[in-house]
């Protein structure tokens, strides 16, 4: 008990002195799964309302899809993006494993189908309530996606940091793609992994305690913006 | 856009035939009222007019043509308002119309000038009473200047001056010119606001008549029934 | 609408790798070696060196032995640095590699329980260590990942004629040294490390070297480029000065000079 004690206290150190190293796992941390929300709300949104809207045959089949793939598990993503990017695969002559990038791109693949099925379902329901009035002023289907993106905006924001929560806290894709390269692909999930397999744990512990931070952060900011939006707009 | 001539038009749904068979023509001045009993197939008829529904048969011939992209405006029973200002809700509408940015602001002004809003522009929409969200659904589909307006059972939940509010807006917009055709179950509201009157029974037309005679001298017997089902009221002429 | 949408993508793409390759301006090569090697630390030590004296950026791709020549295989990496000299040679011979050269040396130890409830303290020599430990069926834990390790440990249990699979007390990790010696604490078993990985490692609790100084536990490191005919994009030029440093007067003194509270973790070779 005496060594774990020890760790807390060394971990406490390393962030009241505001450490080098961590910030900087931190700062990349936050670079790539910011970069990746924000990929996913680009094309995330936009395709889970368009999906709320439309009505094609094989539609039903695609939101079945499109849920499950929600909780694709990281590892998975990690293993097909490694194989896509890797040398020998179509995309290597990008020469993109292990840096940053294919980070960025493998949590792109992680966080865009969980963030257009929330958007898919928010603006099904919301298309639900408007569609009578939008048809009857004659929009067309495109039009009323955006009209609906913006009025859902609140729940939508939700999904955008459903998304961070995602990114900032999976190990396995960007492990498995990026190599977990010191001071070059190593974030704060893969540090943790590493220190804590070494035994090292002041910076594991230190480390995780940010992390931790960050995702309570995020779950308040949500909930926040969820009462104002009630308030508001009830 | 007038004459409106619908014939034979057949719609059904869950094995029902809803509109079995209407058939009525229309003019283009003054308000039109739609009596009739619950699912004789007032609102539908509406909604088909306003082209959400497609009739399974028949046909609706406006003034010799189709249907124009922007003529129709209809107004709901309970109105859905965006989670936005007043003014954003009635800019709404004039987007289809690709009314230009700048003038968007200005027209949206003046609707919610003309049903009394204005100085709530810039309160959210959804902080409205019954009456005053029915004021604003009829700015909202006044300002794209239709040619004919559709409204279903305006006043249905609103209590007597928010009622007495959009009587006095509708007659307004008639005055300027807009054809307008309303369902109501308040037949004190039908003598007060018809010109003419289509009592609608089973999916069918069953009397067009001036709203005079139809109150004096209902032609048909489902018309007769339906008039003495309300309470005993004074006739004001 | 599609179209903008897909310029709009690849102007996302170019400028997401205009982000990650200004994190790291200058040349660089990636260097695919052990788990054991990095969480040794001597990367850490020596990689600095080389990069002020080059200005060449070494990024580390720390995997399993097997992993990391698979990774030659794709050609994912330039430079490749591991301790199996059997399957080096057969990557050589494959095509796959080139240059390979010896870098350094450290040994192998048998860690295990203070206690030693297996013997192994006495053993003559290590294959009597893993024959006595295969004797009481004490639990081990082994690598499981086709590391430099596990190919050791596996030529040893077949030396002391122990076939271990499906055998109760041996346990296969599948994992790199650090966890697999965290297991071997929390389990109190024993396992086979190189002197680098467990001179690093802080999460001892109950466990010691039990055996170590056999001549058979000699556990030599290699370098080599990544074959530069199959894979046109490998990075040559500086891959071979990474080579030429690493095996040269400055590169062994490099090596020679980590030391773990005053103990020195490897040795270098001169070829």
């Amino acid at each position: 008990m005496n060594g774990l004690s020890l760790a807390f206290s060394e971990a406490f150190s390393l962030l009241a002195g505001f450490d080098h190293r961590v910030a900087e796992i931190v700062l990349l941390s936050l670079q790539v799964s910011g970069l990746a929300v924000l990929f996913g709300t680009l094309i995330g949104l936009p395709l889970g309302a368009c999906l709320g809207v439309g009505r094609f045959p094989g539609r039903q089949v695609l939101v079945v899809l499109l849920n499950g793939c929600m909780g694709l598990p990281s590892v998975v993503v990690g293993v097909v993006v490694y194989l896509i990017l890797s040398r020998s695969g179509p995309l290597g002559e990008f020469g993109l494993l292990y840096s940053a990038t294919a980070m960025v791109i493998a949590q792109t693949f992680l966080v865009v189908p969980l963030m257009a099925a929330i958007s898919r379902q928010v603006v099904e329901d919301a298309w639900r309530e408007y569609q009578e009035e939008l048809t009857a002023m004659r929009f067309r289907w495109f039009d009323s996606v955006r009209v609906l993106l913006h009025d859902c905006r609140h729940s939508l924001m939700v999904a955008v940091l459903a998304g961070l929560g995602r990114a900032m806290s999976e190990v396995g894709a960007v492990m498995i793609v990026g190599g977990n390269i010191d001071r070059s692909t190593r974030v704060m999930t893969t540090a943790i992994a590493l220190e804590t397999s070494k035994g090292d744990l002041p910076l594991a512990i230190a480390l995780g305690t940010v992390l931790l931070g960050v995702i309570l952060f995020l779950n308040g900011l949500a909930y926040v913006l969820r009462q104002w939006a009630m308030q508001r707009y009830a | 856009m007038f004459p409106l001539r619908v014939s034979g038009l057949r719609w059904h749904a869950a094995g029902r035939a809803v509109l079995d068979g209407l058939s009525v023509e229309l003019g283009g001045e003054g308000i039109t009222i739609l009596l009739g009993p619950n699912g004789a197939g007032k609102s539908v008829f509406l909604r088909t007019l306003c082209g959400l529904l497609e009739p399974d048969e028949g046909h609706i011939d406006w003034g010799g043509g189709t249907r124009p992209e922007f003529g129709v405006a209809m107004v709901f029973q309970q109105p859905k308002m965006l989670r936005d200002s007043l003014l954003g809700n009635v800019e709404l509408a004039l987007r289809p119309l690709k009314v230009p940015v700048a003038d968007r602001a200005r027209r949206a002004r003046d609707a919610l000038e003309r049903v009394g809003l204005a100085h709530r522009a810039r309160d959210s929409a959804r902080s409205l009473s019954g009456g005053e969200r029915q004021r604003l659904a009829l700015a909202r589909a006044w300002v794209t200047q239709p040619r004919l307006l559709l409204l279903d059972e305006p006043t249905a939940s609103l209590d007597p001056s928010s009622v007495e509010a959009i009587e006095r807006i509708v007659r307004e917009i008639r005055t300027e010119g807009t054809r307008i055709m309303m369902t109501t179950h308040n037949l004190g509201q039908a003598t007060r606001l018809a010109d003419d009157v289509v009592f609608i029974d089973a999916g069918r037309v069953c009397e067009h008549a001036p709203v005079q005679r139809f109150f004096a001298r209902p032609a048909s017997q489902a018309a007769r029934l339906y008039i003495q089902g309300e309470l005993p009221w004074r006739m004001a002429f | 609408m599609a179209n903008g949408l897909l310029k709009f993508l690849k102007s996302a793409v170019i400028s997401v790798a205009a982000f990650a390759s200004v994190a790291q301006a200058g040349e660089s090569i990636v260097l695919a070696s052990t788990t054991s090697t990095e969480q040794s630390g001597l990367f850490n030590f020596i990689l600095p060196i080389f990069e002020k004296n080059s200005g060449i950026a070494v990024k580390v791709v720390a995997l399993g032995t097997g992993q990391a020549l698979d990774v030659g295989r794709r050609g994912d990496a330039d430079v490749l640095l591991v301790h199996d000299r059997a399957a080096e040679d057969k990557f050589v011979a494959d095509g796959y590699g080139v240059d390979r050269r010896d870098v350094m040396y450290n040994d192998f130890v048998l860690i295990g329980p203070a206690a030693d409830a297996a013997g192994v303290k006495g053993a003559r020599d290590a294959v009597d260590a893993f024959a006595r430990i295969a004797k009481k069926g004490s639990n081990w834990v082994s690598r499981g990942d086709r590391s430099g390790t596990h190919a050791a440990e596996l030529r040893f249990w077949g030396r002391a004629g122990v076939d271990v699979k499906g055998q109760g007390w041996y346990k296969e990790a599948g994992a790199g040294m650090g966890p697999t010696l965290n297991m071997a604490a929390g389990m109190g078993a024993y396992t086979l490390a190189d002197r680098g990985t467990w001179g690093s490692f802080k999460n001892r609790q109950d466990l010691t070297i039990v055996f170590a100084g056999d001549p058979k536990l000699y556990n030599p490191y290699g370098v080599m480029l990544v074959n530069p005919a199959r894979h046109p994009h490998v990075k040559k030029a500086a891959g071979e000065k990474f080579i030429d440093w690493i095996t040269s007067a400055d590169g062994r003194r490099a090596i020679s000079a980590y030391k773990i509270g005053n103990e020195q973790l490897f040795y270098p070779l001169s070829h």
